[in-house]
């Protein structure tokens, strides 16, 4: 399914919706279950805002297909970041680990959307400060390309190639009040 | 965030996304790395006219935990003893790309005049007997940590208000958070003015204590004495020192605070600023954190307003 | 000195002679044209055509006699590089002043008949205005002993007006023999009121603000309770007393009730004490600071309200320059003082004629008439019903009352730079300035 919609000066084209956010979820917690031997010693740590619910979303799959319960937290990178001084100061988010720690546990970082590797990069930075995981693997809803550091997703729900000059925006019901991902041409608000 | 200069222009907003930071900060002092990489690259400049070990100290502390490089410019021994005056000296600080300054000076109102010769934030330190802001944002966030909120409760500020920039900070600020204020002191170290305080102002301590949820003691300087504030040290423990029998007074939950240096014996007995009530060493570790919250907010992104 | 012309110009040339200045409007009544001949004004009314006259075409400008400052520091001799008295006085005639009283306390202090001659002398070579030398009450402003006064009267200044401004004569038997002593030769001891243990590292007016930003206060009382002694003082003895930058309603009420006791005490108050207030110290910029410190608004009003009525006799400016290393640190260290020559006429227009309080006359007799009687000029007219009439002397200024103009402290013809009211659109401006029948000022510019 794909709409339009305009907003400010660009618009903005569906290109996931609610039923197909869903789906890939349910595609990629059993690519967990595959690529982890079932999920064992597995803590998902979603990046916020939005890779927070994803993070959730995941585990609730995962118990629901095999009864699994994996560890679930958040991890804010901000104050790793190295592009910090390129933007409007951000407020700190909720940096919160599962009882047990990472220590020898398969570490899954979850995201909304992949972009330059960045954010990443800072939250690889943040996770050391925390302990040695035994791996470290990412999973994003959507890789829409344009890295600027060695780094690729484990789990990708959507490969969806873009333009620079447009802006990925993943709206999640937790916070957004509904699912969906759009694609934002160049002149919208953002 | 621009500068940090007084809690009097502080909107309750930006307080408590100082508060919320801090809290954020407290929790790397607990990791074994307390380092982060935050402010790599950033230069904060100490620049102390007063001595002040305790407070530059906590700054440096604060900077470092984030990676800024801190230079520490203090007037004894330098230029600025030898009477280059201050416009000279921020002429200097920004030929050392300092990004911030943070500034304790004898004079009210002195950060004020480096905000406008420098291009980086100023972070007032204390300013004569005008402001002290991070004092007052560290006793905030000791309050909140302790008590779980500052709505509500009634904060009682006892000593030398006329010349106390803790008072004035404290009183701004714990007023825009929606504690209610109550100051004490003799009529003598009272300002002319102060009816227009968002405060309370009592003359009887003991009239004051078995309705407050924190007591904040502020130093009293010997040479008040000389000046005719009041009559003898005696006198003025007698009727505005907390000792054993005041602290019994308070009710059980609440707190006691003071923003050190303590003059034991005078102000506050010794055995009340060692109790379990006494929030003095807190303060001291809480200052790190709301330091690094501070200078986070300050430096933590670009100059543009979004 | 240029020579009585027979050409009729519409150029006015400078220099002395015969000017014809059509179409003024004295104290703002209907235009006349008056004639300036060899430094008086000889005649007064319409359609005048006088021969071999330079021709100022003032078309509805506005003519008040030329002002007169009771209080102006100069700064030379000792801190010439705040101000001289060639750039004090050039500042004073921008301003619309022929007269300028110079306050003692240079570096030597004007305490001696020397130091006050070397003022008068540089005043009268510079050429711009009048420089009246203040002397010194007591030696070296010390208040301690008093300075030679006599010498100082009888001297080629011929001084009459003596003050410690900057100090307080506070000791109250030196302020009792200082206003009897200078009855001898008709002298007046101006009193800067500041009782100095009240005030002590004082650094703005006390009250809500003080508190709020922390800096030591300066009662109000510190200056009400000298002027009260100093009236009481100068009621028992019968003499002159005049009281510097009055600043508070209650000083206002004292002098009420003084000259309502029949004793001969006047007041000035400054043109910043009419229009600003003690909340612009919040920005902790020391172009604010000043001594009497601004009050507050209820004090303005009351100044206001006591210059209309007669309370206060006059505007004096006590303009202050200082250099920027004394204004531009932290507001402790800074010197308190504003400069206000080329804008007190201004700020007059804006305080008391755009509010109705004063009309031109009772402008120029605040500016003009009442301090030229105080400081004993020796052309003053007493009532002030000579002045801008034929025989009285040629002092006077052009205005256009219309003209507005925005502060430049940059522009100023002051050697300093501490205006409190840069960028100010202000009302007013000087157009022409005359002294003894020469301009000293034309098109706004000085001759
Ligand atoms: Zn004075």
């Amino acid at each position: 399914m794909s709409g339009r919609e305009t907003s400010g000066h660009g618009t903005a084209r569906t290109v996931l919706s609610g039923e197909d956010i869903g789906r890939v979820l349910t595609r990629m917690a059993h690519q967990i279950l595959e690529k982890t031997a079932g999920g064992n010693g597995v803590v998902l740590l979603g990046i916020p805002t939005r890779g927070v619910p994803l993070a959730r979303r995941l585990a609730a799959r995962v118990r629901a297909v095999e009864g699994v319960e994996l560890g679930v937290g958040s991890l804010d990178p901000t104050m790793h970041r190295d592009d910090l001084r390129f933007r409007a100061v951000r407020p700190l988010e909720v940096t919160d680990l599962p009882d047990g720690g990472i220590d020898a546990r398969t570490v899954i970082l979850v995201d909304d959307v992949l972009f330059s590797g960045r954010t990443v990069r800072a939250a690889l930075d943040a996770l050391a400060e925390f302990g040695r995981p035994r791996a470290v693997q990412l999973a994003v809803l959507v890789d829409r390309g344009h890295r600027e550091l060695p780094i690729r997703a484990d789990y990708v729900g959507k490969n969806m190639p873009t333009s620079r000059q447009e802006a990925v925006a993943v709206r999640l019901t937790e916070i957004d009040g509904s699912d969906a991902v759009l694609i934002v041409s160049e002149g919208a608000d953002r | 965030m621009r500068h940090l200069l007084s809690t009097e222009d502080l909107t309750r907003d930006d307080a408590l996304r100082v508060l919320d930071t801090a809290e954020y900060m407290a929790t790397v002092a607990d990791r074994s790395v307390k380092k982060l990489p935050t402010l790599r690259g950033r230069t904060v400049v100490n620049l102390f006219f007063e001595d002040s070990t305790r407070t530059r100290t906590s700054f440096e502390v604060a900077a470092k935990r984030l990676s800024a490089d801190v230079i520490n410019f203090s007037a004894r021994g330098s230029s600025v003893s030898k009477g280059e005056s201050l416009k000279d000296t921020a002429q200097t600080l920004e030929a050392m790309g300092a990004d911030a300054v943070v500034c304790r000076h004898p004079a009210s109102g002195a950060p004020y005049r480096l905000a406008r010769w420098v291009r980086g934030s100023v972070l007032n330190a204390g300013d004569g007997t005008h402001e002290h802001p991070t004092q007052a944002l560290l006793d905030a966030f000791t309050i909140r940590r302790r008590l779980g909120r500052l709505e509500g409760l009634s904060v009682t500020i006892v000593g030398d208000l006329l010349h106390s920039r803790v008072a004035r900070s404290n009183m701004w600020l714990l007023s825009t958070l929606g504690a209610r204020v109550t100051l004490v002191a003799p009529p003598t170290l009272v300002p002319v003015g102060v009816e227009q305080w968002p405060a309370e102002v009592s003359y009887d301590l003991d009239a004051v204590l078995p309705k407050s949820d924190v007591v904040m003691m502020l130093r009293v300087q010997r040479e008040r004495m000389t000046a005719a504030f009041f009559p003898t040290e005696r006198e003025y423990t007698r009727r505005y020192g907390l000792d054993a029998d005041r602290l019994a007074a308070m009710p059980p939950s609440a707190l006691v605070m003071h923003p050190g240096p303590m003059v034991r014996g005078m102000e506050i007995a010794s055995d009340v600023a060692d109790s379990t009530r006494s929030t003095v060493v807190e303060q001291v570790a809480n200052g790190v954190s709301v330091r690094m919250a501070v200078l986070y907010l300050l430096l933590g992104g670009t100059r543009e307003v979004t | 000195m240029t020579q009585c012309g027979d050409v009729v110009t519409s150029e006015p040339v400078a220099g002395a002679g015969r000017w014809h200045l059509r179409g003024v409007r004295p104290f703002g009544a209907d235009p006349v044209d008056v004639v300036l001949d060899g430094g008086m004004i000889v005649e007064v009314g319409p359609g005048l055509s006088p021969a071999g006259a330079n021709i100022l075409d003032a078309d509805g400008l506005l003519a008040l006699p030329g002002l007169v400052d009771l209080h102006t520091h100069l700064r030379e001799p000792g801190r010439e590089d705040a101000e001289t008295v060639a750039s004090g006085t050039r500042a004073a005639a921008l301003g619309g002043f022929t007269t300028v009283f110079a306050m003692a306390n240079t570096e030597p202090v004007a305490d001696t008949a020397g130091v006050v001659e070397q003022v008068w002398r540089l005043g009268r070579d510079a050429g711009h205005c009048d420089v009246r030398p203040v002397g010194a009450v007591t030696e070296g402003l010390r208040g301690v002993r008093l300075a030679e006064l006599g010498a100082m009267a009888s001297s080629a200044a011929g001084v009459r007006m003596f003050s410690d401004d900057g100090h307080c004569v506070s000791d109250a038997v030196l302020m009792r023999r200082a206003l009897e002593y200078v009855k001898a030769f008709d002298g007046v001891i101006a009193q800067h009121a500041q009782e100095p243990r009240l005030t002590e590292d004082a650094q703005m007016n006390e009250g809500a603000v003080s508190a709020r930003l922390g800096l030591s206060g300066w009662p109000a009382a510190a200056e009400e309770a000298i002027i009260a002694r100093d009236a009481l003082l100068a009621g028992h003895v019968g003499s002159r007393l005049h009281v510097c930058h009055v600043s508070t309603a209650g000083s206002v009420e004292i002098l009420r009730w003084a000259k309502s006791k029949g004793w001969r005490v006047t007041a000035e108050v400054t043109p910043h004490h009419l229009l600003l207030t003690d909340d612009l110290v919040t920005s902790f910029d020391p172009v604010f600071k000043v001594n009497p410190p601004l009050r507050t608004a209820t004090d303005v009003e009351a100044l206001r309200a006591g210059l209309a009525d007669g309370t206060i006799d006059c505007i004096a400016t006590d303009h202050a320059p200082h250099a920027p290393q004394d204004k531009e640190t932290e507001w402790a260290a800074a010197r308190p003082g504003m400069v206000g020559l080329e804008t007190a006429l201004s700020i007059a227009i804006l305080a008391m004629v755009e509010t109705g309080l004063l009309d031109w006359a009772g402008l120029a007799d605040r500016m003009a008439i009442a301090p030229g009687r105080i400081g004993g000029l020796p052309d003053a007219s007493p009532d002030g019903t000579r002045a801008l009439s034929a025989g009285a002397v040629a002092n006077l200024v052009l205005v256009d009352p219309a003209a507005r103009w925005t502060v430049d402290p940059g522009a100023l013809a002051s050697r300093s730079r501490n205006t409190p009211y840069a960028g100010r659109n202000l009302p007013g401006r000087v157009q022409a300035t005359f002294l003894r029948g020469r301009p000293t000022v034309l098109d706004g510019k000085i001759v």
